[in-house]
């Protein structure tokens, strides 16, 4: 049973969805239990996954029973681990919010979500890069169908240039597959590795593909040049979606790391692919995002310039090969996903009870809930990264781990500035949305209370807290899976076994 | 044939991004699929340019490299279906908004 953990986090999303087409019209009861069931096992599938992970050995399971290279495989180590199982707690989260009733905006909504989940994880296991772009485009193609998903021009729009942006994304993405299998003859990432090693490669045509590979996948992470459609797109989803979405950046920023890490560091020829570009561009998203922030009139605008803020710092991180700057990047990668979701959602709650203001920084009428206003300083506190939440420590262990790189200062400097014009950007933000009443409108709507709704929020604004607690055992983890990251002998070793074939140059 | 297959490919490519510069839904998914077209091709000739060959292997006969085949394959279908989900975008943004600009306002 245990070989087959591996594959479980991509079966029980793909067979719900299957179910949910099934019982379409049986009612959206139905869907959502099959839905929530399926999101519960997804997350039991992705604990039990990151148990068996930790013995430090790469689990390869091979799809269709063909050994590497030939076949293609799903690699698990212990950072795929990680990033199944904050995926699936964050899609059941979202789940269970968008169960309240969002899901019945527009069609089929369970089964989409469900096959987003399915191209997610499949993304994070994988171990072939043309089996990447499938799971890419499983998961882009599901995530274009819910960035619509209720409705209206803004969607509409948004959704638009998404989908077009994307696109070109894919066209690059294949012609760099294209370009890596013309030159190596293989897609396997530790074959490619290997190759990539090899003496007598194609130096020049090789260094083009893998750069390139990085291109795409700073796209889906939104580095600077490529990250004006974030704010836009995750802004017009509706909450659950853009809370779901929020992990969309992390895959490419994930990707960088694993080729980086696996693939192109141990080569010769590809050794100083991230030289010089990639932490400049990466403080300049920093600074962007926290410019957006300061400038944004909506909470969900707000959020969404947050998620391109965490995605900047996560991608100073390729940049330097050192483990222990790898282990701080997980901690904080986990928490600064938990956080963003749960400030979507929160937007959304806000935003239905303040009327015809929704969410935008006015004086409204007067919010009866205190418990949200908890929630928001929670999320907003760690967001920020102040003292004691999980985004303080996350932070914290990211710049200690920089301190000894040569561009310290520079890191420091960005980090701490963009985290002020952050702080004062929700500080601002917040004492709008919380304290300031409008005599226009003295009474705000009363919304019954909606326990799916609220339980999500306090699911995911906890780790601000939980992560904090428990961050010995949780960092300690992440220590070790990027111990494990940087050490791709024994990734390649693990994938290939004693297939590792000699094989004579393509012509 | 390399030099023709190249010119193809090029001038596939150069109409595909001239086509999506465009402002409008319509020559966007045309550039898109230009492009497409161009990546397919490319994709092809990964596996190196062989005539008559077929991408079996036998005893003795030459063959061609049957993956960049499946990969393609794959590629094409995975095109055709985004492809067929913009056109239906663009079309609901043309009926909400009444125009194909990218950037069009709510209709009055």
């Amino acid at each position: 049973m245990t070989q087959h953990a591996a594959i479980l986090p991509l079966l029980i999303p793909f067979l719900a969805a299957l179910l949910q087409l099934a019982v379409k019209g049986y009612g959206i009861t139905v869907q959502r239990t099959i839905g929530l069931v399926g999101a519960v096992l997804g997350v039991a599938a992705a604990l039990w996954l990151v148990l068996l992970a930790d013995d430090g050995m790469v689990r390869v399971y091979a799809l269709g029973d063909w050994v590497a290279p030939f076949g293609i495989v799903l690699a698990v180590d212990r950072l795929a681990a990680i990033m199944v199982l904050l995926t699936a707690s964050l899609a059941a989260n979202a789940l269970l919010y968008a169960s309240a009733g969002f899901d019945e905006r527009g069609r089929h909504f369970h089964p989409l979500f469900q096959l987003q989940v399915f191209g997610l994880q499949g993304a994070f296991l994988t171990g072939d890069l043309f089996n990447l772009f499938v799971f890419f485009e499983v998961m882009l193609l599901a995530s274009y169908v819910l960035l619509a998903h209720g409705g209206g021009l803004a969607r509409t729009r948004a959704g638009l240039a998404y989908v077009v942006l994307n696109l070109a994304g894919s066209a690059l993405f294949l012609i760099a597959l294209g370009m890596l299998y013309g030159t190596l003859g293989t897609l396997n990432l530790a074959d490619v590795a290997l190759r990539l090693q090899a003496p007598g490669i194609d130096v020049a045509p090789a260094r083009l593909a893998c750069m390139l590979l990085i291109a795409v996948f700073a796209l889906k992470a939104a580095l600077l040049p490529l990250s004006f459609w974030l704010p836009h797109a995750y802004a017009a989803a509706g909450a659950p979606v853009a809370a779901l979405f929020v992990i969309m950046t992390k895959v490419g920023i994930v990707s960088i790391l694993r080729v980086q890490a696996i693939a192109f560091a141990p080569a010769a020829a590809t050794a100083d692919l991230l030289d010089g570009w990639l932490l400049p561009l990466a403080l300049a998203t920093v600074l962007f995002a926290a410019i957006g922030a300061l400038a944004a009139m909506r909470l969900r605008d707000l959020t969404a310039w947050l998620v391109l803020a965490s995605a900047g710092t996560l991608l100073v991180v390729p940049v330097f090969p050192q483990a222990d700057v790898s282990a701080a990047a997980l901690y904080y990668l986990v928490q600064s996903t938990f956080v963003a979701a749960a400030l979507f959602l929160i937007a959304e709650l806000v935003a239905v009870r303040r009327g015809d203001v929704a969410d935008a920084f006015q004086p409204g009428p007067r919010l009866h809930t205190p418990w949200l206003g908890l929630a928001f300083l929670l999320a907003a506190a760690s967001a920020v990264g102040l003292p004691p939440f999980a985004g303080f420590l996350g932070k914290l262990m990211l710049l200690s781990a920089l301190r000894d790189s040569g561009s310290a200062i520079a890191i420091w400097s960005v980090f701490l500035f963009a985290g002020l014009l952050l702080m004062l950007a929700l500080a601002k933000g917040g004492g709008r949305l919380f304290w300031e009443r409008s005599p226009k409108h003295p009474h705000g709507s009363t919304h019954p209370f909606c326990w799916r709704r609220s339980l999500a929020v306090a699911l995911l604004a906890s780790p601000a807290l939980l992560l904090a607690l428990f961050a010995r055992p949780v960092s300690d983890y992440a220590a070790r899976a990027a111990a494990q990251l940087h050490h791709p002998q024994a990734y390649v070793a693990g994938v290939l076994g004693r297939h590792a074939i000699e094989r004579e140059t393509r012509p | 044939m390399e030099a023709l297959l190249t010119i193809a490919i090029g001038l596939l490519t150069a109409c595909g991004v001239f086509l999506m510069l465009r402002a409008r839904t319509f020559p966007l998914i045309l550039g898109l699929t230009l492009l497409s077209y161009a990546v397919n091709l490319f994709l092809f000739a990964s596996g190196r340019l062989r005539m008559d060959t077929p991408p079996l292997i036998r005893d003795g006969a030459s063959y061609t490299d049957p993956l960049p085949q499946a990969l393609v394959l794959t590629a094409i279908v995975i095109g055709f279906g985004m492809t067929a989900y913009l056109v239906m975008l663009a079309l609901r943004a043309l009926s909400e908004s009444g125009d194909d600009h990218v950037d069009a306002k709510e209709k009055r």
